[in-house]
């Protein structure tokens, strides 16, 4: 077989048929893969990093699959994208059922909390936050190449990330406060929001990745 | 600041195809589903809904052609609803390329599906709808009703709607089944009940007639996102116009 360039981690989390038929239609002749096989993964040029539902869940299924060593190796080695709980993951412990995550950059996953879900107006915001929200840039990445600043992108979650590091961040959104939605490091890129169903912006954003060289 | 207000366009899907007609008479193909749906994207739906009217459960199972279809050029929510039973089949619409399933008379007759689906699949895919009208023989305003209006439950829709997100609903699609088809717009008294009852996304449906009704539908009825046919189905207004309109009247739209 030979070599995929883009590799979507397959952990029995969720629907990947989404994101696979996204890079297909932003790079129609891209060698890519839904798969759970540490050894493709490790030979794929790219990789993603999806995940649905609950963080507890995602950990233990992508265990019982022995594929948090492929994830590891590959955020210290090739350009990596993560997705929704695939960015929640990285982080060292999440709020949702107290769980452990990958620890790959210190900080924590919280809940929204319902004391400060008010708008402006002083209306009740919703959890889950589902919908297209702005994203602000907080610094030039070539992963928002073709991407105007506060772009709206689609959001479906309960729990945003919260990183030790201020300067891990690469986007925040106001939701009401301002979250880390998007952090930046090295090879690493990963996103709160689903590029697989943002319409262009969200094409364009896996377009970006397709083509990134860090 | 916050979460745009979405716009929702519902598609009837019988037979494996993509159907308008008046009140569910003399339905005529709506065009190829993967052309109306990329309209729909171009013109800046924030959602795609596909209805399952099919009457026999023999065909069925075509949407999921139509679903895979989509999937592949749309690149937006689509949720699924209509004769989901099982866990089965949210399953297998999942995997055909929905993002959530719309779970409405099963709901009412077998919750455990809800729950089941919510906790195997996460509450982000699954949806409630709620079906209700205005009654004057209950101790509470709104009733359920299954089988597109026509069975009565003896339940506070305002109650189930708790149970629902209790159980794991992610979001409530809710329909006046009074205002179904009127063109007077939304039951905002209903929908606003609910929505402040519970924390998730409502979706408000039934009535929509003009712009005016969007934005009520927000502003009265506390929507986080409207669902309407017909208006755009027959050209009436397009999705744009609707934004536009919205965001004149304050509204945050994408």
């Amino acid at each position: 077989m030979s070599r995929l360039q883009v590799a979507v981690i397959d952990y029995g989390m969720g629907n990947l048929r989404s994101v696979a038929n996204a890079f297909k239609a932003v790079a129609p002749d891209i060698a890519i893969a839904v798969t759970s096989d540490p050894a493709v993964i490790a030979d794929a040029e790219r990789v993603v990093f999806p995940g649905q539902g609950a963080m507890p869940d995602c950990i233990r299924e992508l265990d019982a699959r022995n594929l948090r060593q492929a994830v590891m190796a590959a955020t210290s080695t090739k350009p990596f994208l993560g997705i929704c709980i695939g960015l929640q993951m990285l982080f060292e412990h999440s709020e949702e059922g107290d769980v452990s995550g990958l620890g790959v950059y210190p900080g924590e996953v919280k809940r929204f909390p319902v004391d400060r879900m008010i708008d402006a107006q002083g209306g009740k915001m919703k959890v889950p936050h589902m919908g297209w929200s702005q994203v602000h840039q907080t610094h030039a990445h070539e992963m928002w190449a073709g991407i105007p600043d506060q772009s709206r992108f689609y959001y479906v979650h309960s729990y945003y990330v919260a990183p030790t590091e201020g300067a891990l961040t690469a986007a925040t959104t106001a939701y009401p406060f301002d979250y880390t939605c998007a952090i930046a490091r090295d090879n690493v890129f990963a996103v709160q929001f689903h590029p697989e169903k943002s319409a262009e912006a969200g094409l364009q954003l896996l377009r970006n990745f397709v083509n990134w060289k860090p | 600041m916050g979460c745009a207000k979405r716009i929702i366009p519902c598609l009837d899907v019988t037979d494996g195809r993509v159907v308008k007609g008046v009140n569910f008479l003399e339905l005529r193909d709506a065009g190829d589903p993967v052309e109306i749906a990329q309209r729909y994207n171009e013109q800046g739906a924030d959602e795609l809904t596909f209805l399952d009217i099919t009457a026999s459960s023999d065909n069925r199972d075509l949407i999921l052609h139509i679903i895979e279809r989509v999937a592949e050029q749309v690149f937006i929510p689509l949720t699924v609803g209509g004769g989901v039973r099982k866990v089965e089949d949210v399953r297998r619409l999942l995997n055909a390329g929905a993002d959530k399933i719309s779970i409405n008379t099963t709901a009412v007759l077998n919750p455990q599906v809800v729950e089941d689906a919510a906790s195997r699949f996460g509450s982000q895919c699954i949806v409630v709808a709620i079906d209700a009208k205005k009654v004057d023989n209950q101790p509470f305003e709104w009733e359920v009703f299954t089988h597109g209006g026509r069975n009565p439950t003896g339940l506070d829709a305002v109650k189930w709607a708790e149970k629902m997100v209790s159980l794991g609903a992610g979001e409530l699609l809710v329909t006046s089944m009074d205002r179904d088809g009127t063109k007077i717009g939304f039951n905002n008294p209903l929908n606003k009940a609910i929505s402040d009852a519970v924390a998730v996304p409502l979706i408000a449906s039934g009535g929509v007639g003009n712009l005016q009704h969007l934005v009520e539908g927000v502003t009265l009825g506390g929507a986080d996102a409207v669902l309407a046919a017909s208006i755009f189905h027959y050209g009436e207004f397009t999705v744009q116009q609707a934004k536009a309109y919205m965001r004149q009247h304050g509204i945050e739209v994408r």
